[in-house]
């Protein structure tokens, strides 16, 4: 079992003819993803791996049932492309670029909102339910099918992570990266409830990081609605104030903000927090932390 | 990106906001002019990317003439947080009978454009924030009506505000103007802190802080010509320029890393392990072997590093484009502080391959590199 994508998922990729698009669904379609259709404006009618390309996303889902879109598309052009999917009957989003304007990326939410379509990103690795269906550009080798949820706010911090679970035996149900950006379409908050509710899922690897709140919303839903373990690491105590760390939204603003602040809040909600990444499949397994 | 008190007072003239006025000064001489134009009182004040500029001495009340040319030049004189300041704003002393917080910017956790204001201005808003939350009011706006917010959206909000009809009319002009100002110029905020009222009634923005969003800047060259190059950390614009990540710290560890979350993560293992990371640093997902060069290049500047550590885990980053990189280094560069690297996920075989016998030190995983590299820099 899992969250969000799964047999099922009937995917569309938008700018699948794009140097990145078109490397990740080769990806996709060899770990077994349903890539049901393409979409890049006048390329309509060409087929891509196999895949049938059309001009526009109501046409791809009219003509395939797609049910969820990665947006593959550069910064200047992603919110046509997010408006474009808004207005289709699809029920997830995934958009994996990095750099879009907040005002563009807030415009698009209200209407993703509106349309009841869940939003995964952006500037997101995507998401995957091991054996089942990847969505986006995780490395699919590091994965194995199991019981752990991971949700991430990172890319690469999230593979070591997952390496270390599939190295310690545990199997992950979905990792979900939800992206580095100050403004993202589902937050922790937001996907937590889907993994408590989630029969294939028994315990769930929270990486947060410096910027925001998001973790302490999360260290408070956790407290009062999980029933489910939940293990958490925090990327940036050695961050300094103001500065932003790579990802647009690892910036501490205020002194809530910080590494430290997040890990004494999860902490006082009882999730216990790893201090380094080896430590987080010991937590789960109830082992003493080697450090 | 940030910009100068002066030239967020120049946009607010621009969009309608009402401010004192003021004029920027980067000379003595210009001080006094400026002065001399305004008419006695003024305000002179440090212009730097800072907050705490009244604390450190960088805001000075001038009521004669003879006060002007100490003060400006021992203002010109000063480092606020590490900035030294090439600018002054001369701005007319307003006495102002009331003074409050208002502005505009991103609610994160509500993904929204939000006015957040706070009858009590003049403070430090997050401290009223956490100490009386109730004092705080707010007001969302949808993105695709910020630029035509009604007045009867404001009206409630101001009124809370301003108990004065006037002024709360006045403070809804402002904040129009703010919306009008954010989405035309693509900020990230827009504070007035304090907007004042005045001894004649009127509202007026005091000090304000405008910054623009970097993901924006594409669409916006009147923006980027805002920028001063000479406030910027030029080590941060070179990185971006080669589509790099860097933050200089002060330790002694150089830290390469692909991805930023597993940057910070680095650093911080190397402090959990007792070591003092120099730098964050992340190369990005394509490693193309100049970007490796360039980040060899930034991190061996700092004289203080004296061993690197590369932690590279390749997922759509090939490891062994990475391990291409450093051998185009180390045949461009003089490298003479010891590596260690560990380099996992997609072609690690081949990147291992590439580096042959090489004299790095290889580390399976990143607490085995993060330990090496804390326990080796004690002996170097």
């Amino acid at each position: 079992m899992s969250i969000l994508v799964n047999q099922d998922t009937r995917l569309l990729v938008q700018g699948i003819t794009g140097r990145d698009g078109l490397f990740h669904t080769e990806r996709m379609i060899e770990y077994g993803t349903k890539v049901v259709a393409g979409v890049t404006p006048g390329k309509g009618g060409q087929t891509v791996l196999g895949v049938p390309v059309f001009n526009t996303v109501a046409e791809a889902v009219a003509n395939t049932g797609a049910n969820t879109s990665v947006i593959y598309v550069p910064a200047k052009f992603a919110k046509a492309a997010l408006l474009e999917a808004a207005s289709a009957p699809l029920k997830l989003v995934v958009c994996i670029t990095e750099g879009i304007p907040t005002l563009d990326a807030l415009d698009a939410f209200e209407r993703l909102r509106s349309a009841r379509i869940r939003l995964i990103g952006p500037n997101c690795p995507g998401l995957i339910s091991p054996g089942a269906c990847k969505v986006g550009i995780l490395p699919a080798q590091i994965h194995k099918p199991g019981t752990v949820g991971v949700i991430s706010r990172s890319g690469t911090l999230t593979y070591e992570i997952v390496a270390a679970l599939t190295a310690s035996g545990l199997g992950q149900s979905t990792c979900v990266g939800i992206g580095g950006d100050p403004v993202i379409g589902s937050r922790f908050v937001d996907l937590l409830p889907l993994f408590e509710a989630d029969p294939g899922t028994d315990s769930v690897v929270l990486v947060g990081e410096i910027g925001g709140q998001d973790e302490v919303d999360a260290a408070c839903y956790i407290q009062r609605h999980m029933t489910k373990r939940v293990v958490a690491f925090m990327a940036g105590l050695t961050a300094p104030p103001g500065r932003r760390m790579g990802h647009a939204g690892a910036l501490i603003g205020g002194a809530q903000e910080t590494a430290a602040a997040k890990t004494a809040e999860l902490n006082r909600a009882g999730i216990p927090v790893a201090q380094i990444t080896s430590d987080i499949p010991k937590l789960l397994l109830n082992l003493p932390a080697t450090h | 990106m940030k910009i100068h008190e002066y030239q967020a007072h120049a946009l607010f003239t621009e969009f309608g906001i009402p401010t004192p006025g003021g004029r920027v000064a980067s000379d003595v001489a210009t001080a006094m002019q400026a002065t001399q134009a305004l008419g006695l009182p003024v305000v002179l004040k440090a212009q730097v990317h800072s907050g705490g500029r009244g604390k450190a001495g960088g805001v000075k009340l001038i009521t004669t003439f003879a006060e002007v040319q100490p003060a400006a030049k021992n203002i010109l004189g000063l480092t606020i947080s590490g900035l030294p300041v090439r600018k002054l704003f001369v701005c007319p002393a307003v006495k102002f009978v009331s003074e409050s917080y208002l502005s505009l910017l991103i609610d994160r956790g509500r993904a929204t454009l939000t006015f957040v204001g706070c009858a009590d201005g003049g403070v430090e808003i997050e401290e009223t924030a956490k100490k009386s939350p109730g004092k705080i009011l707010r007001l969302a706006v949808r993105v695709s009506e910020a630029n035509h917010v009604s007045r009867e959206t404001c009206r409630p909000f101001a009124q809370q505000m301003f108990r004065d009809k006037n002024q709360a009319e006045s403070a809804i002009e402002i904040m129009l103007a703010m919306a009008r100002l954010f989405v035309a110029r693509d900020c990230s905020l827009v504070e007035i802190n304090p907007l004042v009222v005045d001894s004649h009634g009127k509202v007026l923005a005091l000090d304000g802080k405008v910054q623009f969003d970097d993901n924006a800047l594409f669409r916006h060259e009147e923006n980027e010509r805002l920028r001063d190059m000479e406030a910027e950390d030029r080590e941060e614009l070179e990185a971006k320029a080669a589509g790099l990540s860097f933050v200089r710290l002060d330790g002694d560890i150089g830290c390469m890393v692909n991805g930023a979350g597993l940057a910070m993560a680095t650093m911080d293992i190397i402090k959990h392990f007792g070591g003092n990371p120099a730098n964050f640093l992340d190369v990005g997902g394509s490693s193309n072997p100049d970007k490796i060069v360039t980040a060899f290049r930034m991190i061996l500047r700092d004289q203080r590093v004296k061993i690197i550590f590369i932690n590279i885990f390749g997922g759509i980053t090939r490891c062994d484009d990475v391990a291409r990189g450093i051998l185009t280094a180390r045949e461009q560069l003089t490298i003479n502080v010891p590596i260690i690297i560990r380099l996992v996920g997609t072609n690690e075989a081949k990147a291992r391959e590439l580096l042959g016998e090489s004299d790095m030190k290889v580390a399976l995983t990143l607490e085995e590199g993060a330990q090496l590299a804390a326990k080796w820099v004690q002996t170097l």
